[in-house]
């Protein structure tokens, strides 16, 4: 009775979960492998693909716009992954403070993070114009400089994307929100009563309760960070002078518009492997930092 | 001590409407460039609020582009998603929270792993599989696939709500002759509908907003959607800024309404899933 219930509950529970067996199957585990046998190849998409075994990556190595967009990408990995944790539980912290109206700034400041991201390539695009742009009115009337060209600047253009990724913070704010709201109140309150201050309180109690989330946030970004492309490909498609020619972008372009599908399959494993190890490097650290409250789920 | 808190009160009340304004600017800038002329665009300094409001650019915006064909594509694509990811993402997280059996462990760690995969390592693959299945300028590779899927995040939040639902429940129903699929659809699903309703509007911000995956799969400008057709309002080298920024606007009027209708379940449900944690 019991062997059979166990058999029963075997076969519905692969049963249940059949469509997205077959759809791991089909759209993730085949093709990690076929793209990994596609990047030691030369294909251009259609026919047979020619094994060159390590030529992809040797070229690769060789490839000066390669090592251009990885450059571009870990730049603007590197400011807008911390920048955007600052920016997003600063808000957080903000949007906790005990206001009546508090509803309509969380909303306010979450729209922009639901927009499409091709809109806000192009409002961005717009609000960035060297000459009718807002952001460069505003920088001369205030503060009387000539704003620089942002878009059309070399020096500009990456600074200018990790400003745009800003605009999304309210995303992780929220989250980070929901995070800070569920620290309980008994922990902050007695340690109050023993004289901790808004400083202490933070980072001893805030920041090692909401640590999960912390450690979330971080590998969601930058896993987006590492894929940045929309905006990219609307506002300036690489330009100027490729300084905004992002890995997936020069990736996309290699595959899609060169036809080199092989080649293409290289840099998307080199840019899984970097993401793995960095990912890996986070989880192992974060054993000394990220704090689990005890009880499970 | 009540005046240091009164202070700050005002303090963190003067710095949240100014980030509320900076953020909401640009929307606003999209808004009123959307009822300018050209000339009105090109001017410096700016006009605020142009006088009279060029209303009449929705109406060429809309003529300048097959724009509602782009609507419908949309629409297609968005609604086929959500079916999709309410077929497939409540059965498995189901299997993996209701159903005890040996591998449902090892099946939700795969799930979750899936995040850990970069798009563009899966991405050309599934493309050539696409093109030889001669379904390239189709919607197929943009729908089909949620059906088999449904993604970790969605599976991972119907898990934590399947898993507060009491086991009496389901035990009462086998008891009663109920089958497993029956106590799936009768029981389960209804208790869980207003996750479902979030799930459903994650879907449609995602499906609607994509980019990559359109510009991937449609190459014939009849099968284009909105988010690829914005683009035809620019050419090499010049930008029709007034009818680009009036389709902008209606393109993300719905995603503003799903957003509005979910704020509050979307705080909900992150606390639900336990990150916290």
């Amino acid at each position: 009775m019991r062997a059979s219930s166990a058999r029963r509950n075997t076969l519905y529970g692969i049963l249940f979960a059949l469509p997205w067996i077959i759809g791991f199957l089909a759209f993730t585990a085949y093709p990690i492998l076929a793209s990994l046998y596609y990047s030691l190849t030369e294909f251009v998409g259609i026919g047979t693909p020619k094994w060159i075994g390590s030529g992809n990556y040797y070229n690769l190595f060789h490839d000066e716009l390669f090592w251009t967009s990885l450059y571009n990408t870990v730049y603007y990995v590197g400011l807008a992954v911390p920048i955007g944790f600052v920016v997003g539980l600063g808000l957080a912290l903000l949007l906790n403070m005990d206001l009546k109206e508090v509803g309509i700034y969380r909303t306010l400041v979450y729209i922009p993070y639901v927009l499409p991201a091709v809109v806000v390539g192009f409002i961005w695009l717009w609000m960035l114009n060297p000459y009718y742009g807002l952001l460069n009115l505003f920088l001369n009337t205030v503060f009387h400089i000539q704003g620089p060209g942002w878009f059309s600047d070399p020096k500009w253009a990456k600074p200018a994307f990790v400003m745009l990724a800003q605009w999304g913070a309210g995303g992780s704010a929220v989250i980070f929100l929901a995070a800070i709201k569920d620290v309980p109140r008994e922990l902050l309150e007695s340690a109050e009563i023993d004289g901790a201050g808004w400083w202490t309180k933070f980072s001893k109690i805030i920041i090692p309760m909401i640590s999960p989330v912390i450690l979330y946030h971080l590998i969601t970004a930058l896993f987006g960070g590492f894929q940045i492309f929309t905006t990219a490909y609307i506002a300036t498609n690489g330009g100027p002078a490729n300084s905004t020619l992002f890995y997936v972008l020069y990736l996309y372009r290699n595959a899609f518009q060169y036809s080199k599908m092989g080649y293409a399959s290289a840099m998307a494993w080199i840019l899984f492997i970097i993401v793995l190890i960095l990912t890996l490097i986070i989880f192992k650290t974060s054993a000394r930092w990220v704090f689990y409250r005890g009880g499970g789920e | 001590m009540t005046l240091r808190h009164f202070t700050l009160k005002i303090l963190g009340r003067l710095v949240l409407i100014l980030i509320s304004i900076v953020f909401l600017v640009p929307i606003f800038w999209m808004f009123t460039t959307s009822i300018k002329d050209l000339s009105e665009v090109m001017t410096y300094p700016p006009v605020w609020w142009p006088n009279p409001p060029k209303w009449h650019n929705y109406i060429k915006a809309v003529n300048y582009i097959p724009f509602g064909r782009y609507t419908l594509n949309t629409i297609i694509i968005t609604v086929g998603n959500i079916a999709g990811v309410l077929f497939s993402a409540p059965l498995v997280a189901y299997s993996i929270s209701r159903i005890k059996w040996k591998g449902r462990n090892i099946l939700f760690m795969f799930i979750l792993s899936t995040v850990l995969i970069p798009f563009p390592v899966i991405m050309i693959p599934v493309f050539i599989v696409f093109s030889r299945l001669g379904w390239i300028n189709t919607f197929r590779p943009l729908i089909i696939p949620a059906f088999f899927g449904g993604g970790a995040f969605n599976i991972f939040l119907l898990r934590q709500f399947f898993m507060t639902i009491p086991e009496e429940l389901s035990d009462a129903a086998r008891i009663d002759g109920a089958s497993e699929f029956g106590i799936y659809s009768r029981i389960m699903l209804p208790l869980i509908k207003p996750i479902l309703i979030v799930i459903s509007l994650f879907t449609f911000l995602g499906s609607w907003n994509d980019f990559m995956g359109p510009l991937i799969y449609l190459q014939n400008e009849a099968k284009y959607t909105l988010a690829l057709g914005l683009q035809m309002y620019r050419s090499t080298n010049y930008v029709e800024w007034p009818l680009l920024m009036a389709a902008s606007t209606i393109v993300v009027i719905p995603t503003i309404i799903a957003f509005y209708f979910t704020q509050n379940t979307i705080v909900e449900s992150i606390t639900l899933t336990g990150l916290k944690g």
